[in-house]
């Protein structure tokens, strides 16, 4: 690990200021940085220390809604009992990440911003235009088995990790931010990734040195059912190769509503307007769920090793389907 | 740098970079946490953090220097064991030994979330949510044992917890 040096901050406000130079970054959980720390995949020069922020509340908006603090952990928000009753799908993505002691330090914001688990990324012996621009993608002609089918470009083929981002797509969560001018912003989660283009190592719309400091979530959807299906090489304590986040509400046997988002398929917590365009009107029917599957999969490009995510990811979705719409 | 450590206070000067394992094994002496794989995957170095579980070598020392640190030492010790550490002994729930302060400092902080009701990946009802083998491996998930003593180590904990073998196998709706 490169040394650095550190700065703790009280507020928000002085965790702006002390994020004063590039190659300034905050540290919360510290257990996606650090690691990528230790790797030397990341080199800050400057930690700043939010982990003592006053921002770890969960609290009711008279809307309905639930303001989330970005340093609340990720255990206490899977356990809140608003969220399980309100946002289950959230709760549920929560408890499919990772294993109880990192989910204890975990923090709502610092999981929207993990990065990749792309093995080249990780490898500083080979190229890869996220980690260092302009030197190449390993993963193209490599091992991708892990990597997106949707979303990629020809510079990069990553996927974004996070199961909570996932469930945090189909609640259309809004990003809350503190600016380094003292300006707060709030970005709507669909407009919050970026997607690589020719620039993979910028993966969110966040300014340099701008501060998460909350997530909205809006007021639930009434009468929804919620699923959080997630598929991996082992049963727990692994990321998703597939993951399927789902809120959808049946009335007079059609769909009325659904909010469908995928994890593990693109470079970003997935959603895609066409997929829901598909179900909503419908009887739930395994013809009504394969159009569904096959909108999400129209411009899907596999790169070798992942083709599988393809078939896999569309019996993930028809099975969710079918429970979200069970009698 | 000022540090709490099993109710003791402790001064220590160290490099900026040192993580909460490395100031208890290498400052400290306390070399009952172990270093696995040093990225957070195997539960080997797992302490309690003001109560909560957590991963050392995935933090900084500096970051933890208002807080109540207990490691495997601060649980108990050969004269006086810890209820869970006893279990260890009389249900052989290692066969190295390499992973077990993690283990047993990890199944101190899982028994305490399951007490505070906190429900698992593996939980049918979210809002209720007993112990039974299948959540203990689930919630023990984050803690390997290469030598897979994990039928023992349910058991320990499973005693620890007060579970009757109703209570540890019931019949689970198995899902479609
Ligand atoms: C072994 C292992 C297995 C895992 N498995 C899973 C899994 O299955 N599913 C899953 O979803 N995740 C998994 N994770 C990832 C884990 O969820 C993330 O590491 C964690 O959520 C990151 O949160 P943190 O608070 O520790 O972030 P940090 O490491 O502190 O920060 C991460 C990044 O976010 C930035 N940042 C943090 N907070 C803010 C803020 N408020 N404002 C602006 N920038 C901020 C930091 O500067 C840094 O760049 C796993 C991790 C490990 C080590
Ligand atoms: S897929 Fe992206 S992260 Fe992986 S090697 Fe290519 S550029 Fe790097």
């Amino acid at each position: 690990m490169r040394s650095f040096t550190y700065a703790r901050a009280d507020t928000a406000e002085q965790a702006v200021r002390d994020n004063d130079a590039d190659g300034c970054v905050f540290i919360a959980g510290g257990t996606n940085l650090l690691d990528l720390m230790k790797l030397q995949v990341e080199t800050p020069e400057k930690l700043v220390d939010i982990s003592r922020l006053p921002l770890a509340e969960i609290e009711e908006r008279e809307d309905g809604g639930l303001t989330i603090g970005a340093l609340v952990p990720n255990s206490d928000l899977a356990a809140d009992r608003r969220v399980i009753e309100k946002y289950e799908v959230l709760s549920r993505a929560l408890l499919a990440g990772a294993s109880g002691q990192l989910r204890n330090k975990a923090s709502t914001g610092g999981n929207l911003l993990q990065r990749t688990r792309c093995y080249y990324f990780y490898d500083l012996a080979s190229p890869c235009n996220k980690r260092e621009p302009g030197t190449g993608c390993s993963a193209m002609g490599g091992f991708n088995r892990v990597l997106a089918v949707l979303g990629t470009s020809e510079h990069c083929i990553a996927t974004h990790p996070s199961d909570m981002a996932v469930a945090m797509r189909a609640l259309d969560a809004t990003v809350v931010t503190l600016k380094k001018d003292g300006d707060k912003r709030r970005i709507s989660i669909h407009d919050f990734y970026r997607l690589p283009g020719d620039t993979p190592h910028i993966e969110t719309v966040l300014e340099p040195g701008e501060l998460i400091t909350h997530v909205e979530l809006p007021a639930p959807v009434e009468g929804a059912r919620h699923v959080y299906r997630k598929v991996r090489d082992r049963a727990s304590y692994a990321f998703a190769l597939v993951s399927v986040a789902g809120v959808v509400t049946v009335e007079d046997g059609r769909i009325a509503h659904a909010a469908l988002a995928f994890g593990g398929l693109g470079p970003m917590p997935w959603r895609d307007d066409a997929v829901e365009a598909a179900l909503v009107g419908q009887a739930p029917s395994d013809a009504a769920f394969g159009a569904a599957a096959d909108a999400l999969f129209r411009d899907a490009q596999g790169y070798g090793h992942n083709d599988f995510k393809i078939p896999l990811a569309r019996r993930t979705l028809i099975a969710t389907l079918r429970e979200l719409t069970a009698e | 740098m000022h540090f709490t450590i099993n109710g003791q206070h402790h001064e220590v000067e160290a490099d900026i970079r040192t993580s909460l394992l490395d100031l208890a094994r290498e400052h400290l002496g306390l070399t009952g946490s172990k270093k696995g794989c040093d990225h957070g995957q195997c539960g080997a170095c797992t302490m309690l953090v003001n109560g909560r579980r957590i991963n050392s070598c995935l933090t900084l020392a500096v970051m933890h220097q208002d807080d109540e640190i207990v490691t495997i030492e601060g649980l108990g010790q050969p004269d006086k064991l810890h209820p869970l550490q006893a279990a260890f002994v009389s249900h052989d729930g290692y066969q190295c030994g390499y992973c077990t302060p993690g283990q047993i400092c990890s199944a101190v902080g899982m028994l305490d979330e399951a007490k505070k009701g906190w429900p698992s990946h593996v939980s049918a009802d979210l809002t209720d949510a007993p112990l039974d083998d299948h959540e203990i491996s689930e919630r023990m998930s984050g803690n390997i044992c290469r030598c897979a003593a994990y039928p023992n180590i349910v058991d320990a904990i499973a005693e620890v917890a007060g579970l009757s073998d109703e209570q540890r196998q019931p019949e689970r709706e198995v899902a479609a």
